[in-house]
């Protein structure tokens, strides 16, 4: 997985989108590029200085062909007798030409070094904007209701705090100033060619409409069948993960025929629409190159005869033809730019999107905080559904009194892991009311309410980290002794000394060098060690087998002593033992009571008991 | 990459010809400065408008040339490229489709993903730039030296001075720059993984009141991303602005010196001019070489990826004549050792027991007992170390694949559905099944009812891996697609957990009255499900510590005994 997401992270930095290729386009065009303006508003007087020296670096550039060619036509003035006589002596004005290459290389020095400036300025711009979006994002994420996690995939946000961020601070660096200095160029090079010739110049902007026309028209077309290509890409990396996780299935069921027929109908179809993109997007250069040498050759032939008729002087030819040259290239480097800007924008509108979602309702001024909490929770006529028109709890009634252990039991969907998520406030109840020690959970500041709380859950979530700093996790400023004996209550102290590390052993990223029994030892040290007042264990030994569940259950039952636990359970003896039991199914309570009371009742429980906990009427 | 270039075989005449193409593509650019030298020379300085026209034809005539050879090339090259990355794509998924579960297994499924899509369109896009490009780059560079030493050698020297420092330039600036692009690799993957971290623990971070912790992790990773990228970038900034500099004192050099010869009478201004164009295209050349050289080592690495799956080869074959047997329905393990690859211990060492036909047999232990395992190796996805394997009487290795693979009905512990239709799915171990085979299926697997309440029945559509069903959902379609099937052996592992009870029941239950002639082995934890076998296997690190009915094993095996006590009442064990 960790190898898979690297890869991809490689893949997203291969440049900028080729040109004809089509890129997505931002919703809000003028609005995300407003904000992002204003992300890089602290950065004003930098700008200021990068566009300046942008300018001035240009200027000096496209200086350059003029003033050589002042040299070129005083060679030419000075050889000129040899026009007539093959060996007449001429003598060349060396002091003036010298003079004339100092002065271009002073603007050459110039042109480089603010060039430098420039890129370097826009080095630090670039990287401190995009890490301050970086941050952004993730106080935002701290501060969105979990709501917006359970309905994304990690790989969705994940993107976008890499790959779009990437490339907006990719575009920052390169492409912004391009934009710049290309149009300086465009600009200052027409100035300089009409001073020079205006007839020349009318020749060279004939060759603009034609090369704008190939652009557009080939840009269109190849877009078609980029976004084809785009389209079977997808449908080929589809087909080769399902059958790659499927790899099993495919072997058990001899399907490996029909799955590479399928791959081979596909392979061929990328192969058709591939090599027509790249085919069409390919030609756009030489196309452009043509028409640039076209201007080329029309202005050798025109500026040679102008020479001659003495309407210009041949520097002024020589300086015309790299400036026709300087000037197509912009054209074509800024219709790519502003593709890349574009796709810019529109990542930024993703990463802005994450920005505007709605945060988690903020903490009131005069919120409460419990200091020792006793530990009695009541739901008071709790309403709750996921989706608007789906409720989920209804009516919901529960009364907890301190120290009691409630299970909680019923089918998978009924409900059971949604009342973890109230509890604690990860999601807000749409009516009713919970309280804890009579205060309502609402008004209770966030991190005092979750701070009362302890939580073990299924998911054994560790950090890539060593396992001391794992288990210190439940408390800040947790001491060495405390970690310890955390870990003994927890029955991990043994296991952890027969690693080679012991307590400074590293957990790998997948946490996989470990088994998940010893997982979940460390998450109930962890809730240990936090001390809590209330507990909540989500099926917390659902994904180890039985007797490991043991050990692990003598750990739990150390941790539960003496206080409000919420039991989510399948294990017959803890439900059994529970103070209460509420039976849960579509959402709303059906039963509480205490086990014999609900064997009694002879309902639901009893039935679910009967056909979950024995073995009765299994084979009957 | 070259070992890759094998596939370019089929293709040679085109590739041929487009060198041959972007020969001429290279010499009309070249000849381009030379005509306008001429223009110069004999046209401008000798006051002769005709040549210039002519020479003007000739100039369009050579471009004209010169753009269509760019467009065959393109044309060729696209072709190429694309068939080429087709023919490297089919072979890989050829393979990987013929692993067997240890190659698998040694590579990984997402690597084998990533090699197969994104390696192989890596490879193919450098290879379309490499005929591009890099044939055109030496060309270029190579004709141009010689054009420019042609058109006035003694002023060569300009380049003799110029080029090895443009080259020293872009050598010194990569080999600072290449070290920091490791290392910005290095911190960007840190902060994914804090950030990771903080995604999928979100919500223990926010039990646990540490969200300030994850904030200065976070912000300490990002500062120190972008420290280094802000020096990367710095560093890089010197690069484009150093070239520009270089190029335009060469142009210097070359007038200064071009003054001084034609003073002698040793140049012409023509020349000159046709010279410092010569220049510029050398040096673009070698920039755009740098470029391609930097491209490389990335598609190098691709092309290792890809060489290793293409190089690995399945250690599990047919035979070469196949055993055949008119038994069914027969199973027998006999001193069978299997361990992993590399692995140090065996993961099951003398595994010895017979399953016959309308016998359910059982299997239970502890997690890492090697109950999976044992189910694996009977459809032959890993080869034994040592014993044999049996079924219907005959070694599993004196048959072939298909023929075994037919016998068995598999359903693996972690549901596995393709996308496409209910009834799509159902068929795939059988594709000519009726609708009636369906609902006979569905109905034992106890999924009629869920199916039949959707409105589309069996033609609902399932997402990519089931999404869009639930846990207990999809194992029933698994286990319905075994039956599809009616195979001659059915293996269950662990499939019965995740169900309630009391539909686990029903499920064994209607599987019993149905399959009279198939031999059944299920992998359970949960003794209540396993307590009516015929014979249950406890297995305890990978060796069999019990083997009976459940009233024996009770009496005679600890392990068993220990699971038992695990997981049922007292009153129960009386």
């Amino acid at each position: 997985m960790s190898e898979n997401k690297k890869e991809q992270n490689q893949g997203g930095h291969q440049g900028g989108p080729r040109m004809g290729m089509p890129v997505k386009k931002a919703k809000d065009f003028k609005g995300t590029s407003k904000r992002l303006i204003k992300y890089l508003s602290p950065y004003k007087y930098s700008f200021i200085i990068v566009f300046i020296t942008a300018i001035l670096s240009t200027l000096f550039t496209i200086i350059g062909p003029k003033i050589m060619g002042l040299a070129t036509t005083q060679l030419f003035k000075d050889i000129k007798p040899r026009i007539f006589d093959q060996y007449a002596r001429v003598s060349i004005n060396f002091s003036y030409i010298r003079n004339i290459l100092l002065l271009l290389a002073l603007f050459y020095i110039i042109s480089s070094l603010f060039s430098y400036i420039q890129q370097y300025i826009m080095a630090g711009i670039s990287q401190k904007t995009v890490r301050k979006m970086r941050n952004d994002v993730n106080n935002k994420l701290a501060k969105l209701p979990l709501k917006y996690f359970d309905s994304r995939t990690h790989g969705e946000i994940l993107s976008r705090v890499t790959n779009d961020i990437d490339m907006i601070s990719n575009t920052l660096q390169q492409s912004v100033t391009q934009l710049i200095t290309g149009l300086v160029t465009i600009i200052g090079v027409l100035i300089i060619m009409s001073i020079i010739s205006p007839i020349l110049t009318l020749v060279a902007l004939f060759t603009l409409p034609l090369s704008a026309i190939i652009t557009v028209s080939i840009a269109k077309k190849s877009q078609k069948f980029f976004k084809e290509q785009q389209k079977t890409i997808g449908d080929l990396n589809g087909h080769v993960e399902e059958m790659f996780t499927g790899h099993k299935i495919i072997k058990a069921y001899g399907r490996e025929e029909s799955s590479i027929t399928k791959f081979n109908e596909i392979n061929n179809k990328l192969y058709k629409v591939g090599w027509k993109a790249q085919f069409i997007s390919g030609i756009i250069f030489p196309l452009l190159n043509f028409i640039s040498n076209l201007g080329y050759v029309v202005i050798c032939v025109i500026g040679g005869k102008m020479v001659i008729e003495n309407k210009i002087k041949i520097g002024d030819i020589q300086a015309f033809i790299n400036y026709s040259r300087q000037f197509t290239q912009p054209i074509g480097q800024i219709a790519n730019i502003t593709n890349i800007i574009q796709g810019m924008v529109a990542a930024s509108e993703r990463v802005f999107e994450i920005l505007d979602e709605k945060e988690e309702i903020q903490d009131t001024k005069d919120a409460l905080v419990i200091d020792h909490t006793i530990g009695n929770v009541r739901f008071e006529h709790v309403n709750f559904s996921y989706k608007q028109d789906t409720p989920l709890i209804e009516d919901m009634n529960i009364d907890v009194k301190t120290g009691q252990t409630i299970a909680i039991v019923g089918p998978t969907g009924a409900g059971k892991t949604t009342l973890v998520n109230l509890l604690m406030r990860f999601y807000e109840i749409n009516d009713g009311k919970i309280t804890i020690d009579d205060i309502e959970i609402s008004k209770l500041k966030r991190n005092n309410l979750r701070s009362i709380f302890g939580m073990v859950l299924q998911d054994t979530w560790l950090f890539n980290g060593t396992i001391r700093d794992n288990i210190a996790y439940g408390r800040e400023f947790a001491n060495e002794e405390e970690i310890i004996h955390a870990a003994k209550a927890a029955n991990a102290d043994h296991f952890i000394r027969t690693l080679p590390d012991g307590y400074d052993t590293v957990l790998n990223e997948e946490a996989s060098n470990i088994s998940q029994g010893q997982r979940q030892l460390l998450t109930i040290a962890r809730a240990i060690l936090a001390n809590p007042a209330i507990l909540i264990l989500d099926e917390a030994t659902s994904n180890v087998d039985t007797r490991t569940e043991v050990h692990i259950q003598k750990a739990m039952n150390e941790l539960m002593k003496g206080r409000t636990s919420f039991v989510i359970a399948h294990r017959l003896s803890t439900i059994k033992n529970a103070d209460n039991i509420l039976v849960m199914n579509n959402g709303t309570v059906i039963e509480q009571g205490n086990h014999q009371e609900l064997l009694d009742k002879n309902g639901f429980y009893a039935d679910l008991y009967n056909s979950q906990f024995t073995t009765k009427n299994v084979l009957a | 990459m070259i070992r890759l270039f094998k596939f370019l075989r089929p293709y040679t005449i085109l590739v041929i010809l487009t060198l041959v193409l972007v020969y001429f593509q290279a010499t009309s650019n070249l000849e381009l400065p030379n005509l306008m030298a001429v223009i110069v020379n004999d046209g401008i300085l000798l006051g002769n408008v005709e040549l210039i026209y002519k020479v003007g034809i000739e100039m369009l005539i050579v471009t004209l040339i010169g753009t269509i050879c760019a467009v065959l090339v393109n044309f060729i090259s696209s072709h190429v490229a694309n068939a080429f990355g087709r023919d490297i794509r089919k072979k890989v998924f050829n393979k990987v489709e013929n692993f067997s579960l240890n190659e698998f297994d040694k590579f990984g499924t997402s690597t084998l993903i990533t090699r197969s899509t994104n390696d192989i369109t890596q490879v193919q896009n450098v290879t379309l730039m490499m005929m591009r490009m890099m044939l055109m780059s030496p060309m270029m560079a190579i004709g141009g030296i010689y054009m420019a030493i042609k058109s006035d050698a003694y002023l060569s020297w300009t380049l003799v001075v110029s080029i090895p420092v443009i080259i020293l330039a872009i050598v010194v600036v990569a080999s600072k720059g290449i070290p920091y692009f490791k290392v910005i690799q290095v911190k960007l993957d840190k902060l994914n993984l804090v950030l990771r971290e903080h995604l999928t623990g979100i919500r223990v971070v926010r039990a646990f009141n540490r969200d300030k912790h994850e904030k200065a992790r976070f912000e300490n990773a990002n500062n120190d991303l972008t420290e280094t990228s802000v020096k990367v970038n710095q560093l890089m900034a010197t690069i484009m602005p150093l070239m520009m500099l270089i190029m335009n004192f060469t142009t210097i050099a070359i007038i200064w010196i071009s003054s001084i010869r034609m003073q002698d009478n040793l140049s012409n201004i023509g020349d000159m001019m046709a010279f410092i164009q010569y220049a510029m295209q050398i040096m673009f050349s070698l920039l755009m070489l740098t470029m391609i050289f930097v491209m490389i080592p990335r598609a190098q690495v691709s092309a290792v990826r890809i060489n290793e799956i293409l190089n690995t080869n399945s250690d599990i074959n047919n035979p070469e004549t196949e055993e055949l047997t008119e038994k069914k329905g027969f199973v027998e393990f006999e001193h069978v050792t299997f361990r992993y690859v590399g692995a140090e211990e065996p993961a099951l060492t003398n595994i010895s027991f017979k399953s016959n036909p309308g016998e359910f047999t059982a299997i239970i232990g502890g997690t890492g007992s090697g109950k999976s395992t044992l189910i694996n190796l009977l459809p032959r996805f890993y080869d034994i170390e040592n014993g044999s394997i049996k079924v219907d009487g005959v070694d599993i290795r004196e048959m072939n694949q298909e023929t075994l693979r037919s016998k068995i009905g598999l359903v693996p512990q972690k549901t596995l559905l393709f996308s496409g239709t209910i009834a799509d799915n159902l068929r795939y171990g059988k594709g000519e099944a009726t609708e009636e085979e369906l609902i006979e299926a569905t109905k034992i697997a106890q999924a009629y009812e869920f199916i039949s309440e959707m409105s589309d029945g069996f033609n609902s559509h399932i997402a990519q891996g089931g999404t869009n069903f639930s846990g207990g959902q999809k194992q029933r379609l698994s286990i319905a697609r075994a039956l599809v099937r009616r195979p001659e052996v059915y293996l269950f592992d662990d499939n019965f957990s995740a169900l309630d009870f009391k539909t686990d029941a029903k499920l064994r239950k209607a599987l019993r009255n149905e399959i009279k002639e198939a031999t059944m082995i299920i992998v359970a934890q949960r003794v209540s499900t396993v307590m009516d076998a015929d014979r249950i296997i406890v297995l305890d690190n990978g060796k069999i510590v019990g083997n009976g009915k459940h009233k024996d094993l009770m009496n005679t095996c600890e392990v068993y005994r220990e699971i038992v006590s695990s997981q049922l009442s007292e009153e129960e064990l009386k």
